[in-house]
């Protein structure tokens, strides 16, 4: 037995296997956005369900992301099919209600889908707190990267992706992402 | 049997609401080949590009209905006088660099590309080196050499 | 009882198989004789007990005793029995139950099959085999325990992952692969145990190891194919290979075993390249171990990802301890492997697998480092990037190239030398071959440099490889007053391994003319049609008759009735489908395949309204599909073929000798010379001992 000749071999093979333990620690499944930071695509789209109470939008308005500046807007990307948007749906509806005073905006937008299927969604889920839009051949859910629904993005008062959140958000994780933009937004001149 | 029904019926609107099926075949046909030279191009860029819902295929490639409307941008982008280039450049913006298929010969990703050929090439010399020392010397005095 | 009995089989195997391979590498460390046959006894104690728990799954499954975690798992009342069953490998617990069974099974094969051998090599290969039990029954005591007790006790199951249920090809394709992936520990623990035992300095070990490669290397050729046919016939898009991570990991020790069985006949005939070969045996069984790692522990996305879980730490240490120690080994000992010959000439066939090894290493390299860069610039840069289809096909295309190319004049030239006279005689019909076939292709359409290198390599290669047998059947017809087809048999049948190696490539000939017709010339049209409309593909007219849905007991269809029509007549009826399962949100696609030898059409359904009154069908038209398929089963036959020749062959000189055809063409006899010195001295050493 050539020790030498052992040992040599050994090392080479060192850096496969720490490439291998490297791979344990990610997860292919989570892609980091390049969103955050950058401006938010403008999209103007037009409601389809109105919302509820000081929250609502008359049906067929336009709303633009452009007119939101000064205020953070919160984009729920969801669908009548998909079956983990029916976890976060009252957690949002809560959200949207709590921040509405502090000037944040929430809206969904409806992901490959048909309004009649929506509306119902929504009206079997009891109601949503806030407009939801229609996003005709899914432009601007391309525009912002979508892999899948539900997803979530926090756009800040100057117009830029802060926070990009896969699969179902929670009332809690909202209220803390919220909290922080705001206290930002608030030490900001 | 509740669970199928829901299920079901989530799927079928999701097929039902597929952007096609609001039009008639008539609009449908004039629009798959009106120019085959966008045709040509959009297939062939829809072939880089990764389908993000189904991760393994291109865009060219998956059934599904994101990669269908995500062949639709790019050939509307094409369309309206973009370069491929740009094209490109707009869905790296919008999902990164995972998105392309053959990722960009640059940078650390040259390893990628020119490992193949500095095997070949290397493996090649070993090879010739080993046949000359098989063919001349006694064969008692030569090591093994691998040959790649 | 039935979880109690599988699982404590589990656990008493596990302690078992510690002590057995402690027994026989001791034993064959002290020359204890005791210890020999308890180790030996132990090693078909595991496999008593491996089966045991495994048809405990099996009657878990069939009976529904949801107190099984696995069954829980996988298992629904609704399933059909047959789905049933095969679920045993449908998920990540089941199929390492089923791995250990194949590898117990595989083990008392070997030990069984040698048990007369003498010298110490076979009991250090049995250690070595109950070592790699070892480490797959913790992972099944452990971590990824079928048998866990489940309480409360279910009603009813989710039932197989909705992918795997929807085509009978699932009964196939794991068995296989596995099959594959398993028997090429057996290589590995001979080459373990060449090592050990001293024996590496003879040649014994290599001709026993080549079979076990060879049987080996056709389950995973086989396994490979299956799983290609799979994915065409269930995922929808009309491909067959993504060049996915998972599909990349069952091809890389494909490809160094392929190496490894032209590379074996330099160190058979010459007694060259003995490092080499022991390094490819090693390192396929990494390679397999690597797959499956990269399988099972979800480090690289992909379609066929399976769950995570602590699985892959498991995986890792293995990993770790196999590189490392199996290459420290081999590396440790290689000034002790010396060629035994010498090469008369640089030009001669010896050269030609030389080269042929270089391209198949420089093919394994690139598919290796394109599947796990990903990781290297994650690790690197910290960003998500991907590798796949246009990159792999950029970049193995010139390298399969020139893998035909050698294909072709591998047969064509003579062992030992060539002379320039016989190298014009031979490689002149193959070269008018490859000419009438860059002319054809491109007068037919092929603009791409690599395609047309491809189909005229191709033809090059068939042309060679189909010489064979004309002009030994001919030889024979001359020699013995045959009939062409007695003649031909008969020379298959007198020299099964290298007419089997020849029938091989005869069945890669055809694969690859399969795969390149039908990704060159495929046509592919989508189109919305209500009932009653028509699409025009090729020269079929597809015609949507109706979309209905039909309720089966596991599952919910809905499907188009579809009729081919061709210069308006009507050919045949098609129904590509949409299969809902309970477990999923998402449709499985079910296309339908008019399956002809000139080519396929392929019917996908895409989406269709809600009140049946229109569907989107998407059509493929592909040539020579069916080739594909084909030429794999051939690849199969022509290594079956193989594996019944051999040592007998070795033996049948003269016979050899007399088949000897065409003059000048000498596909060289096996005269004592090139068998090398060694392996004449060996031969008693050997022969006596079987």
């Amino acid at each position: 037995m050539n020790w030498k000749r052992a040992t040599i071999t050994t090392g080479l093979i060192l850096p496969v296997i720490g490439l291998l333990a490297f791979g344990l620690t990610t997860d292919p499944k989570m892609i980091d956005s390049p969103l955050p930071g950058k401006p938010a695509p403008e999209f103007a789209l037009s409601v389809f369900a109105p919302g509820e109470g000081q929250l609502a939008r008359n049906v067929g308005d336009t709303v633009r992301l452009a007119a939101h500046r000064g205020g953070i807007v919160v984009l729920n990307f969801w669908a009548s099919w998909c079956l983990q948007c029916r976890d976060e749906h009252q957690d949002l509806s809560n959200a949207a209600r709590a921040y509405y005073d502090k000037g944040v905006r929430f809206y969904g937008v409806l992901y490959n889908d048909q309004e009649p299927f929506g509306l119902k969604w929504i009206n079997e889920m009891g109601g949503q707190a806030y407009p939801s839009l229609l996003d005709p051949r899914t432009r601007t859910a391309i525009d912002y990267g979508l892999y899948g629904v539900p997803e979530t993005f926090l756009v800040t008062a100057d117009g830029r992706v802060a926070y990009k959140h896969i699969g179902p958000i929670s009332e809690r994780l909202l209220s803390q992402k919220l909290d922080s933009l705001l206290r930002a937004g608030a030490s900001a001149p | 049997m509740m669970r199928i029904l829901t299920v079901l019926t989530a799927a079928a609107v999701v097929l039902a609401s597929h952007p096609l099926s609001a039009q008639t075949p008539a609009q449908r046909a004039p629009a798959a080949q009106p120019d085959s030279a966008l045709e040509a191009m959009t297939t062939r860029l829809a072939s880089e590009l990764r389908c993000p819902v189904c991760q393994g295929n291109s865009i060219q490639d998956s059934p599904s209905e994101l990669a269908q409307q995500m062949r639709d941008v790019i050939r509307d982008q094409l369309r309206s006088g973009k370069t491929p280039d740009e094209v490109r450049a707009y869905f790296v913006d919008k999902y990164g660099e995972w998105i392309l298929l053959a990722p960009r010969a640059e940078g650390l990703n040259l390893i990628v590309y020119l490992v193949p050929f500095a095997a070949v090439l290397l493996g090649g010399l070993v090879v010739w080196r080993t046949v000359r020392k098989w063919t001349a010397a006694p064969p008692s005095s030569t090591a093994d050499t691998p040959p790649g | 009882m039935t979880r109690l009995l599988g699982s404590y089989s589990l656990v008493v195997a596990l302690g078992v198989s510690i002590f057995g391979a402690f027994a026989l590498m001791l034993g064959a460390r002290t020359k204890r004789t005791d210890l020999l046959r308890s180790g030996e006894l132990a090693l078909y104690a595991v496999w008593g007990l491996v089966t045991v728990a495994t048809l405990s799954m099996v009657y878990a499954l069939v009976a529904h005793d949801f107190s099984v975690k696995y069954v829980a798992m996988v298992g629904s009342r609704a399933t059909p029995l047959f789905y049933t069953v095969i679920s045993l490998w449908g998920a990540l617990e089941g199929s390492i139950l089923f791995w250990i069974f194949v590898l117990s099974c595989l083990s008392a094969l070997v030990v069984y099959q040698n048990r007369h051998r003498e010298g110490t090599l076979v009991p250090y290969a049995g250690g070595v085999l109950l070592l790699i039990s070892v480490f797959f029954l913790i992972l099944l005591v452990g971590p990824a325990n079928p048998f866990s007790l489940v309480s409360p006790l279910p009603p009813d199951g989710p039932g197989p992952n909705p992918l795997l249920q929807n085509h009978p090809l699932m009964a196939v394709h794991p068995p296989l692969l596995y099959l594959g992936y398993v028997g090429m520990s057996v290589p590995f623990a001979f080459a373990i145990g060449a090592v050990l035992s001293g024996e590496i300095e003879n040649d014994g070990w290599i001709r026993l190891t080549r079979r076990w490669t060879l049987l080996a290397w056709m389950f995973l050729a086989a396994a490979i194919v299956a799983g290609m046919w799979w994915s065409y016939e269930v995922l929808g898009w009309g491909g067959y290979w993504a060049w996915d991570p998972v599909e990349n990991a069952s091809f890389i020790p494909f490809l160094t075993a392929t190496a490894f069985l032209h590379s074996v006949m330099v160190q058979e005939r010459r007694g060259f390249l003995k490092l080499w070969n022991l390094n490819l045996i090693v390192a396929t069984f990494a390679l397999t171990i690597l797959g499956t790692f990269l399988t099972r522990s979800g480090v690289l996305s992909s379609v066929h990802a399976f769950s995570e879980g602590p699985i892959g730490t498991y995986f890792l240490a293995f990993i770790a301890i196999v590189l490392v120690a199996s290459f420290a080994l081999v590396a440790g000992n290689s000034e002790r492997l010396k060629p035994t010959g010498s090469l008369d000439a640089a030009v001669s066939r010896e050269s030609v697998f030389l080269l042929n090894n270089l391209f198949l290493t420089a093919f394994t390299i690139t598919v290796l480092v394109g599947t796990l860069f990903p990781l290297v610039a994650e690790a690197m840069r910290g960003v998500k990037i991907s590798v796949g289809e246009p990159f792999f096909n950029r970049m193995t295309l010139p390298i399969c190239a020139a893998l035909l190319f050698l294909m072709g004049v591998g047969p064509a030239l003579p062992w030992r030398v060539a002379s320039r006279e016989v190298m014009r005689r031979q490689l002149l019909p193959p070269t008018v071959g490859a000419a009438i076939a860059l002319v054809v292709s491109f007068v037919i359409g092929v603009r791409s440099p690599y395609a047309l290198a491809v189909f005229a390599f191709g033809a090059f290669a068939l042309t060679a490889n189909v010489r064979e047998f004309l002009d030994g059947a001919a030889a024979r017809r001359r020699a013995h007053g045959e009939n062409p087809p007695v003649a031909l048999a008969r020379l298959i049948g007198a020299n099964r391994r290298r007419y089997g190696g020849y029938i091989a490539h005869l069945g890669v000939l055809m694969f690859t003319l399969g795969v390149g017709a039908s990704s060159t010339f495929r046509t592919e049209r989508e189109a919305t049609l209500r009932k009653g409309e028509t699409m025009a593909i090729g020269k079929f007219t597809i015609r949507l008759d109706e979309v209905y849905s039909r309720r089966e007991p596991q599952r919910e269809v809905l499907a188009a009735g579809v009729t081919i029509l061709r210069n308006g007549r009507e050919v045949g009826r098609m129904e590509p489908r949409m299969n809902f399962y309970p477990t999923s949100d998402q449709p499985v696609p079910t296309p339908a395949v008019r399956s002809r030898p000139a080519g396929d059409l392929y019917l996908n359904l895409q989406a269709f309204a809600q009140d049946g009154s229109n569907a989107t069908l998407r059509a493929i038209q592909e040539p020579l599909v069916p080739w594909i398929w084909t030429g794999g089963m051939i690849v199969v036959l022509g290594a079956l073929v193989s594996l019944g020749g051999g040592k007998r062959e070795l033996a049948t000189v003269p016979a050899k000798v007399r088949v000897a055809p065409s003059p000048g063409h000498a596909p060289v006899p096996l005269e004592p010379a090139s068998l090398g010195q060694a392996s004449i001295r060996q031969a008693s050493l050997e022969e006596g001992a079987r």
